[in-house]
């Protein structure tokens, strides 16, 4: 990962509400980050802290209303996407960001083949014709690992496997070279064994394509495989920050610290008892004023009640936002 | 409704909860489970006529112990869910027999199957599809009660209040509706239902598959807790490997239908014999990028082959890495190669009986955890 390097994609300051019957939801309370060239940045939080709906804003995939984003910047190649229109924002979907989501049955559509849905975008962003879209889409399927790829084109994505449809995916987001990928979940779905195939084809890919990719997950594990930098949500926010051996050798916010201790080990001693974060994630109802944390955190004191707490650099390219100082105690 | 089955004693009998999880020591078995085959039958051509099985379950057996965790795992398709429901006869068997506490379900009649159920319950995968939307909580962990029981109103309100304590529900929800509850919540109030008759046995379909990993650990820890308190014998489905590595005593993997191995929770992971199993174990992504970088990865080719059509010998033979002639044609035989450590590969047939011939079978043994260690 180049250091001091442009960010190809640099976010500030991202709010996104959404304004339901019952009141608002607060779904991301300023969650600013950049995205290096070449880098793989890992997203993890529990399901809704916020993960999804951050990268869906970016490229106004968010349906509005309910959702409306009240705040922020998001630059990409030099402009700022929040102040673009549908059409400019339809031109860098696909075209500048590829998108690969968590489920690859529903999100390839199943009354065309995956050839005509690889070739849409290529028709679309890079005006290609027939001929040289049905090349490029052969290439694509080749790239990503499927067996006889000039035949599969022909075939809907029902006659796929998982695996060979989230790498269909992977080959539609991939297909007008993308400067930055980003994946939602793209393993969930898959066994373990499936898993390590596309693990190992993004390992690859990044090798020989060098985009940025975005990966969320709530898998630890995936993301100490594969990820440069690690960036922690919880509750809409962006709770602590920093280079994948850091964030794993040395959290420094209380949940972070936390959930690595919750996931069960593959070898080593086996725990008489898991470690348990206790209660449950924040509702978001209300703006954030406390940090959404303080609930269930073993450290809380009173100021986390006052003033929800500012990320701050602790060195490393690491940050947290927590005003407990983890050098003081060990849990 | 005939005669209620005695569930006035909230707790089982000592015995049942003194039960020593020391492998070493003889215990009882609870569930014995012999060749169990489960055939769902394909139907096609114009006359819709039967033209092939998908043979979910095919030939397995294994034993549960009481007061024991067994976890089956395996990748989705592999049968493992579908064994589970039928080693509670939620479907009609196939072939083989599954005898619970001395009695073969698999034959029974559906009258005396209805006495026997209060005793084997289930835990389901997905607390939202598997609690009713109209019912409130109380009702759902009462229903049981009502089917079974003829207490008075009072009697059962006291038990289910005494279930939502023991799983960690607030008595003031009762009268709530499962949407408003949390996923980790819900799957609370689903262990609560399966508790509500004093099971023995409970066959845990993946429930925490649906949860988030620090709400995982909760439900994991109460289940723990019961089985402590309730002297409970569970077989714990799941896909996911390091949390069965944390709740089983005994661990048996599932491929295509079939038991590839049985062992005990510590010899399958820190020396698995098959090599389906060794796969598996590689795949899982460990939360520590040091040990990422370092591991040596098997990666397996190719998917999964379909059960309708498995391949000729050995099921694995399609993706296996260390693949030989005879497994295109011949099925190698489920034995023990250590104490209680089973798996059914030609692989080990080969060095193992070499080993068992020279009389030399300790010492292989030896070797082989050696190596596990290594790696």
């Amino acid at each position: 990962m180049p250091d001091g390097a442009l960010p190809v994609l640099d976010v500030k300051n991202l709010k996104t509400v959404f304004r339901t019957r019952a009141g608002d939801i607060h779904a991301v309370n300023s969650v600013s980050f950049d995205l290096k060239p070449g880098e793989l940045l890992g997203v993890v939080g529990e399901s809704g802290s916020g993960k999804s709906v951050t990268m869906m804003s970016l490229l106004g995939l968010l349906p509005m209303p309910p959702a409306e984003i009240v705040e922020g910047q998001v630059m990409l190649g030099g402009r700022d996407l929040l102040k673009s229109g549908a059409e400019e924002l339809r031109a860098v979907r696909g075209r500048e960001v590829g998108f690969v989501f968590q489920d690859p049955m529903t999100s390839l559509n199943p009354v065309f083949t995956v050839g005509f849905q690889i070739k849409e975008p290529l028709r679309k962003h890079m005006g290609m014709s027939r001929s040289r879209a049905r090349a490029r889409a052969i290439e694509l399927l080749q790239l990503v690992g499927i067996p006889d790829a000039e035949r599969r084109l022909k075939d809907y994505p029902h006659q796929f496997s998982g695996g060979m449809r989230q790498r269909v995916m992977i080959a539609i987001a991939l297909a007008c070279d993308p400067k930055v990928l980003i994946a939602d979940e793209p393993t969930t779905a898959l066994d373990v064994t499936i898993q390590a195939q596309i693990l190992e084809l993004v390992k690859e890919l990044r090798q020989k394509l060098g985009m940025a990719i975005i990966w969320i997950t709530h898998d630890l594990g995936v993301i100490a495989g594969i990820a440069d930098r690690v960036m922690v949500m919880y509750g809409g926010q962006v709770v602590e920050q920093g280079p994948v051996r850091e964030i794993f050798r040395n959290p420094a916010h209380p949940y972070t610290r936390a959930l690595l201790k919750t996931v069960p080990k593959l070898h080593g001693a086996r725990d008489e008892k898991l470690r348990v974060i206790e209660g449950q994630p924040p509702m978001l109802a209300a703006h954030p004023t406390a940090c959404p944390f303080r609930a269930r955190c073993t450290h809380a004191f009173t100021r986390c009640a006052q003033e929800n707490p500012a990320r701050r650099p602790i060195g490393n390219g690491h940050d947290v936002a927590c005003h407990w100082d983890h050098h003081e105690a060990t849990p | 409704m005939t005669a209620a089955p005695d569930m006035t004693a909230a707790l089982p009998p000592e015995s049942a909860r003194d039960t020593p999880t020391n492998p070493a020591t003889q215990r009882r078995k609870l569930v014995e489970v012999k060749n169990l085959k489960l055939y769902f039958p394909i139907f096609g051509g114009l006359l819709r006529r039967q033209v092939g099985d998908v043979k979910a379950v095919d030939d397995v057996s294994f034993d549960i112990y009481e007061g024991e965790t067994l976890g089956i795992v395996g990748e989705s398709g592999c049968g493992k869910s579908t064994c589970g429901r039928a080693v509670l006869r939620l479907y009609e068997l196939t072939e083989g027999s599954v005898v619970i506490d001395g009695q073969d379900i698999a034959t029974l009649s559906p009258e005396k199957l209805r006495l026997k159920r209060p005793s084997m319950q289930m835990v389901f995968q997905d607390p939202q599809a598997s609690l009713n939307p109209r019912m409130t909580v109380a009702s759902i962990i009462g229903e049981p009660l009502d089917e079974h029981t003829n207490w008075p109103r009072t009697k059962k309100l006291e038990r289910i209040y005494e279930l939502m304590d023991a799983v960690g529900l607030n008595r003031d929800y009762a009268n709530r509706y499962p949407h408003a509850f949390s996923g980790g919540q819900r799957q609370r109030i689903g262990i609560a239902r399966a508790l509500a008759l004093n099971p023995r046995f409970i066959v845990c379909d993946e429930p925490i598959a649906a949860l988030d990993v620090s709400i995982q650990a909760q439900v994991v820890n109460l289940l723990e807790e019961l089985q402590d308190q309730f002297g409970l014998t569970y077989m714990f489905i799941s896909h996911d490997l390091s949390m069965v590595r944390h709740i089983a005593d005994r661990v048996a993997v599932m491929y295509l239908g079939k038991l590839v191995e049985l062992a005990p929770v510590s010899a399958l992971y820190a020396n698995p014999l098959h090599p389906y199993t060794e796969a598996l174990l590689s795949a899982v992504p460990e939360p520590d990028p040091f040990a990422e970088t370092r591991k040596e990865r098997v990666v397996l080719k190719g998917d999964v082959p379909s059960p309708s059509n498995p391949p000729k010998g050995c099921n694995f033979c399609t993706r296996c890495p260390k693949v030989m002639e005879i497994c295109r044609e011949v099925e190698p035989a489920f034995r023990e190669y250590a104490p209680g450590h089973f798996a059914a590969c030609h692989l080990l047939e080969e060095t193992g009986t070499a080993a068992l011939n020279g009389g030399m079978r300790p010492e292989h043994n030896q070797t082989r955890i050696q190596q596990g260690e290594d790696a």
